[in-house]
């Protein structure tokens, strides 16, 4: 018995022995697993065809993508983290969805001195005082996707709204983020628990309540499961969900189908949007997974073409030539499915806020279809706190 | 006023659901002693089951039917193959048997339908709000839950209560030794009726499917429901079951409504909207602690001899 | 114990204590994690074995007491770090007076939920745990001041021992190894004290045992409250190894994980939790590398259908787990 278990655990130290040095190893610390897991899947989906589409590189540098689930528990995301970091010698950690997963992945990352480029979550703590030089957010700063709905309600002439966000960080920064740009007035404001499957109650007070219009952020299958109780209550018609990129993309509209039509919501990105790279990009994973690419598609595939785009510039050197990494990384010189694509002094974007509206195509399917810009340049209200100094 | 009444309706709807869900559950802990926290994953099974199926013939009430008659037959299967090597076995072993297979059903889930939730229509005739009293709207879909749940539960009553099989499964689960005396296969009846308790799981599923996001694990947290009702119904009891339902979506319902409010009328909107929201997600295990102290086996015991 | 007991403990020790410097030298070091992370799920183990193994209570709510005695120690450091006080009183990160707090706090969550719990017996008792368990779960995910859903991350870093510093890894590898050896020789103690072979009768013969004169309610319940104050300390060392907590700790599925590892180790054996907690972590992490060196895509990405009929089998197929396998012929335990 300890004669096998010691050849397996030399098995696993042979198997840890670091690989060739030209390869950049890039750490994907993401959620697979759990009822979220397709958000995941979905980054992973979107980088890896980037990588593909390269033959293995990205700006012409082999890299070695490793991807491990999070199964949505920080201890379990800090683990892989480490295991990442310590065993493989990754250079860039990316992949992080949620926001319980960012505070323990990151402080690693930083501590081992390597690149944090995260595809998706991006808490308030990293974007004011507590940005960092070696931290770039690829999607937004999770504020704006709720800014942009404050700014698209006015738009739409909404004198009032009733609004809900589950009960957590993520939650109360939605509703600060909606309140900050929205001009009308709050009739109503609940938070249903994390993991609610139950509305009834709060569709209740809403049809008390008689609002202009309603803004929730129940992230992942709690969104779906209200935005079905909501139509069949019948008030789908009545009064109009006004709601994020994050309540209403391609994968939650494929679960509530026909109930969400005539939803708004903003996105930065649409897959109708009429650039190349972006049509290169839909074609491709429609071609290589068989089915359309969310948003979070896009902002996989946005975190690879961004990164490969620093390591053409530097050669594919990443810890070598940190400061020519991070300068090329800040210089973002890659075309973007979005269209454009910059960075704030806070290495978070400055993205161009839509509406996109669920409607029926020629063939009856519904497609989330852009309506033009409503929140241009939305910059988020926290990078101004950022001592980023890019000219140092 | 009608505010009320009609939170009080969406609390009683809620607590014929739980039942929906309990009813098969307390049917296997109840009459075989067996404790099965796959129940949510044959909920699950159910939820994704009619999903598919409503989708290939087009029609929900098929697409209902044969849900949950195909998550029998999975329950019957894995009773056949896995689960009734357990009857014998202490309560600890079933529990881990079940939780592996918990772990099983949600990887193959995720393998066979992938990741993303699953879309599920409904007709026409099952959406939209029908006016139940001058002024109160409700939606119909709720009242057909109402409506199964309020079915089930007397189908239950009546098996148990009338026929000669629910004569067998009462001796069953007392007296073992005595049935089997009479020439009656009780390890049949045992299959058939934890192929009764996975349909009354799928049944749960595929009626929660139109009204919640159909995803991998959807069925823990109604397990878990569940199992506060059958505490506090009593174990086995099947009528405890069902007041124990309608407590717990009353007082969950309610609490969710009114706590806020009556919470904001001495603390600071912003704090009480917070608190208000801990406070109703614990209000029914508030609920169970206080019964228990009052009940330690529930409202209505059953006495039987395998627990 | 016999001769070869002791040489074999020896060995063990002397091993357990060379493996940080081997790791560290052929370039493991994360590994040193892996393993400190066997010694506290070791702990929380060998708690829940107290009651479940030695006095046959069926506690599916165990990972409350983990997340408690966590909690305990990153309220107590979220204080401190932001100079608030809580009910009064300053925070802390001194361990000595965080630790012990917590592990008291634990023990007395326990003491509260196991007084009701234990008024029940069978079925009730399980789901009892259970659904006390998920109210805890509730309550921390609804204090927005710690973080909510998201968790609290300990700004702070680990807690101050006085003399060492703990930040380091391989001083926090053999802290958390002290500390399983500690519990390790407590469960020891007190399962051949008179307490423990009451605590036996009852699993054995309850009404016997009150015939007898027992007071088997408060025999249990004090059973109940030591291993909440064992989970509770289980729960310390991994809030110190990660400096987060967060509600996910407390989740129902990671007492099922706590009995998984007793099961797997052996029921009612000394040794098993800590077998039993070394094998579920290593599959756990090695399964998905050890499908990848096979080839095996697809179950390498879906490695828990494996794992989860591996753990029917094991529970179906041994009676005595890991620690029967182990020590069987020698008839030892």
């Amino acid at each position: 018995m300890k004669t096998t278990t010691m050849m397996a655990l030399a098995g696993a130290l042979a198997f840890a022995a670091p690989a060739a040095a030209e390869t950049v190893k890039i750490g994907m610390v993401t959620t697979l697993s759990t009822g979220a897991g397709y958000l995941g899947e979905d980054v992973r989906d979107g980088f890896l065809l980037a990588v593909k589409e390269e033959g293995g590189k990205l700006g012409g540098t082999d890299v070695e993508v490793l991807v491990e689930d999070d199964g949505r528990k920080p201890g379990t995301g800090r683990q892989i983290a480490q295991r990442f970091i310590e065993r493989d010698g990754v250079e860039i950690m990316t992949g992080v969805i949620f926001s319980n997963i960012s505070p323990v992945v990151w402080p690693l990352a930083e501590e081992a001195g390597i690149f944090y480029v995260t595809p998706n979550s991006a808490p308030s703590a990293y974007a004011g005082a507590g940005c960092h030089e070696d931290y770039f957010a690829v999607a937004w700063q999770n504020d704006s996707l709720h800014e942009s709905v404050g700014v698209l309600s006015n738009d739409l002439g909404h004198g009032n709204a009733f609004i809900m966000a589950a009960n957590y960080q993520a939650g109360k920064d939605a509703i600060a983020g909606f309140k900050r740009y929205f001009k009308g007035e709050i009739v109503g404001e609940l938070y249903p628990a994390l993991g609610q499957t139950d509305y009834a109650a709060e569709i209740a007070a809403i049809r008390d309540a008689k609002p202009a219009m309603v803004y929730h952020f129940l992230p992942g299958g709690m969104g779906i499961n209200f935005i079905k109780q909501y139509a069949q209550a019948g008030l789908g018609g009545t009064i109009p969900q006004v709601l994020s990129g994050a309540g209403m993309e391609s994968r939650i509209l494929g679960a509530v189908g026909e109930t969400a039509l005539n939803v708004a919501s903003t996105s930065h990105w649409s897959a109708d949007f009429d650039n190349e790279a972006n049509k290169a990009f839909v074609a491709g994973f429609e071609a290589e997974y068989g089915r359309l690419p969310s948003v979070y598609a896009s902002q996989g595939y946005d975190t690879a073409k961004l990164i490969a785009s620093a390591l053409k510039a530097t050669g594919g050197k990443v810890l070598e030539d940190k400061d020519g990494f991070r300068n090329a990384m800040r210089a973002a010189d890659f075309a973007s499915v979005r269209g454009e694509f910059r960075f704030n002094n806070n290495q978070h974007p400055i993205n161009d806020w839509i509406n996109q509206v669920v409607e029926k195509d020629a063939d009856g399917a519904l497609v989330l279809r852009s309506k033009g810009i409503v929140a241009p340049a939305l910059a988020d209200a926290y990078a101004g706190e950022c001592a980023l100094d890019w000219n140092k | 006023m009608h505010l009320f009444a009609e939170q009080l309706l969406n609390g009683i709807q809620l607590g014929i659901f739980l039942y929906l869900v309990a009813a098969g559950l307390t049917l296997i802990f109840g009459i075989m002693g067996f404790i099965n926290l796959a129940h949510g994953s044959l909920f699950m099974i159910g939820a994704f089951l009619a999903a598919t199926l409503t989708d290939v013939t087009g029609s929900f009430l098929g697409g209902l039917v044969l849900a949950v008659i195909a998550t029998g037959v999975i329950g019957v299967v894995a009773e056949r193959l896995i689960l009734r090597h357990l009857y014998e076995r202490d309560h600890l072993d079933q529990v881990l048997v079940t939780f592996g297979l918990i772990l099983f059903t949600n990887e193959l889930v995720v393998m066979l339908a992938g990741r993303a939730p699953q879309f599920f229509s409904t007709p026409g005739w099952l959406n939209g709000s029908v006016e139940i009293l001058p002024g109160l709207q409700y939606p119909v879909y709720r009242l057909a839950i109402i409506a199964v749940g309020a079915a089930v539960a007397l189908l239950l009553y009546w098996i148990i209560a009338r026929t000669r099989v629910g004569m067998l499964i009462r001796a069953g689960s007392t007296d073992r030794e005595t049935v089997e005396v009479l020439g009656v296969d009780i390890g049949l009846i045992f299959t058939a009726l934890f192929g009764v308790g996975a349909m009354f799981a799928g049944l749960a599923g595929a009626m929660a499917g139109p009204l919640v996001s159909v995803e991998v694990g959807m069925g823990e947290g109604q397990l878990i429901l569940a199992f506060v009702v059958v505490v506090i119904g009593g174990i086995g009891s099947v009528h405890g079951t069902l007041i124990a339902a309608l407590m717990v979506g009353i007082a969950d319902t309610l609490g969710r409504a009114f706590v806020t409010d009556v919470l904001r009328l001495f603390m600071a909107p912003d704090t009480a909207s917070g608190m208000g929201a801990g406070l109703s997600s614990m209000l029914i295990y508030v609920l169970m602690a206080i019964i228990l102290i009052a009940r330690p086996s529930g409202l209505f015991p059953v006495q039987t001899s395998r627990h | 114990m016999t001769r070869g007991h002791l040489i074999a403990a020896a060995l063990c020790l002397i091993a357990l204590i060379a493996l940080p410097m081997v790791l560290e030298a052929t370039g493991n070091r994360y590994l040193i994690g892996t393993v400190t992370r066997v010694f506290f799920y070791a702990i929380a183990a060998m708690s829940l074995n107290l009651i479940l193994g030695f006095g046959g209570m069926i506690s599916f709510g165990h990972a409350a007491y983990f997340g408690v005695g966590a909690y305990v120690v990153g309220i107590l450091s979220f204080h401190g770090a932001e100079g608030i006080p809580i009910f009064g009183l300053p925070g802390t990160e001194n361990a000595l007076i965080a630790w012990p707090l917590a592990v008291l706090i634990s023990a007395l969550a326990a003491a509260l939920i196991g007084a009701l719990a234990l008024r029940t017996t069978g079925v009730y008792f399980i789901m009892t745990t259970l659904a006390f368990a998920q109210m805890l779960f509730f309550l921390f995910v609804s204090l927005e001041q710690y973080g909510g859903d998201d968790g609290l991350f300990m700004s702070a870093g680990r807690s101050e021992v006085p003399l060492i510093d703990i930040e380091g890894r391989t001083t926090f590898y053999f802290v958390s190894m002290i500390c399983c050896a500690l519990f390790f020789w407590f469960t020891h103690a007190l399962i051949h004290s008179p307490f423990g072979r009451v605590l036996k009768g009852i699993k054995q013969n309850e009404p016997r045992m009150r015939a007898l004169g027992a007071p088997t309610y408060t025999y249990k319940l004090v059973a109940f409250a030591i291993a909440g104050g064992g989970a509770g300390l289980a729960g310390v060392l991994s809030a110190n190894h990660t400096e987060f907590v967060s509600p996910d700790i407390l989740h129902w599925t990671k007492s099922g994980e706590l009995m998984i590892m007793v099961i797997l180790g052996g029921l009612g054996t000394l040794l098993g939790p800590i077998l039993g907690a070394a094998a579920f972590l290593i599959l756990e992490e090695f399964l998905p590398v050890i499908f990848d060196m096979l080839g095996l895509d697809l179950l390498q990405e879906h490695w828990r259908i494996v794992f989860g009929p591996l753990l029917i089998i094991v529970v179906l197929m041994t009676r005595s787990g890991l620690h029967g396998a182990l020590f069987r012929k020698r008839g030892a335990s």
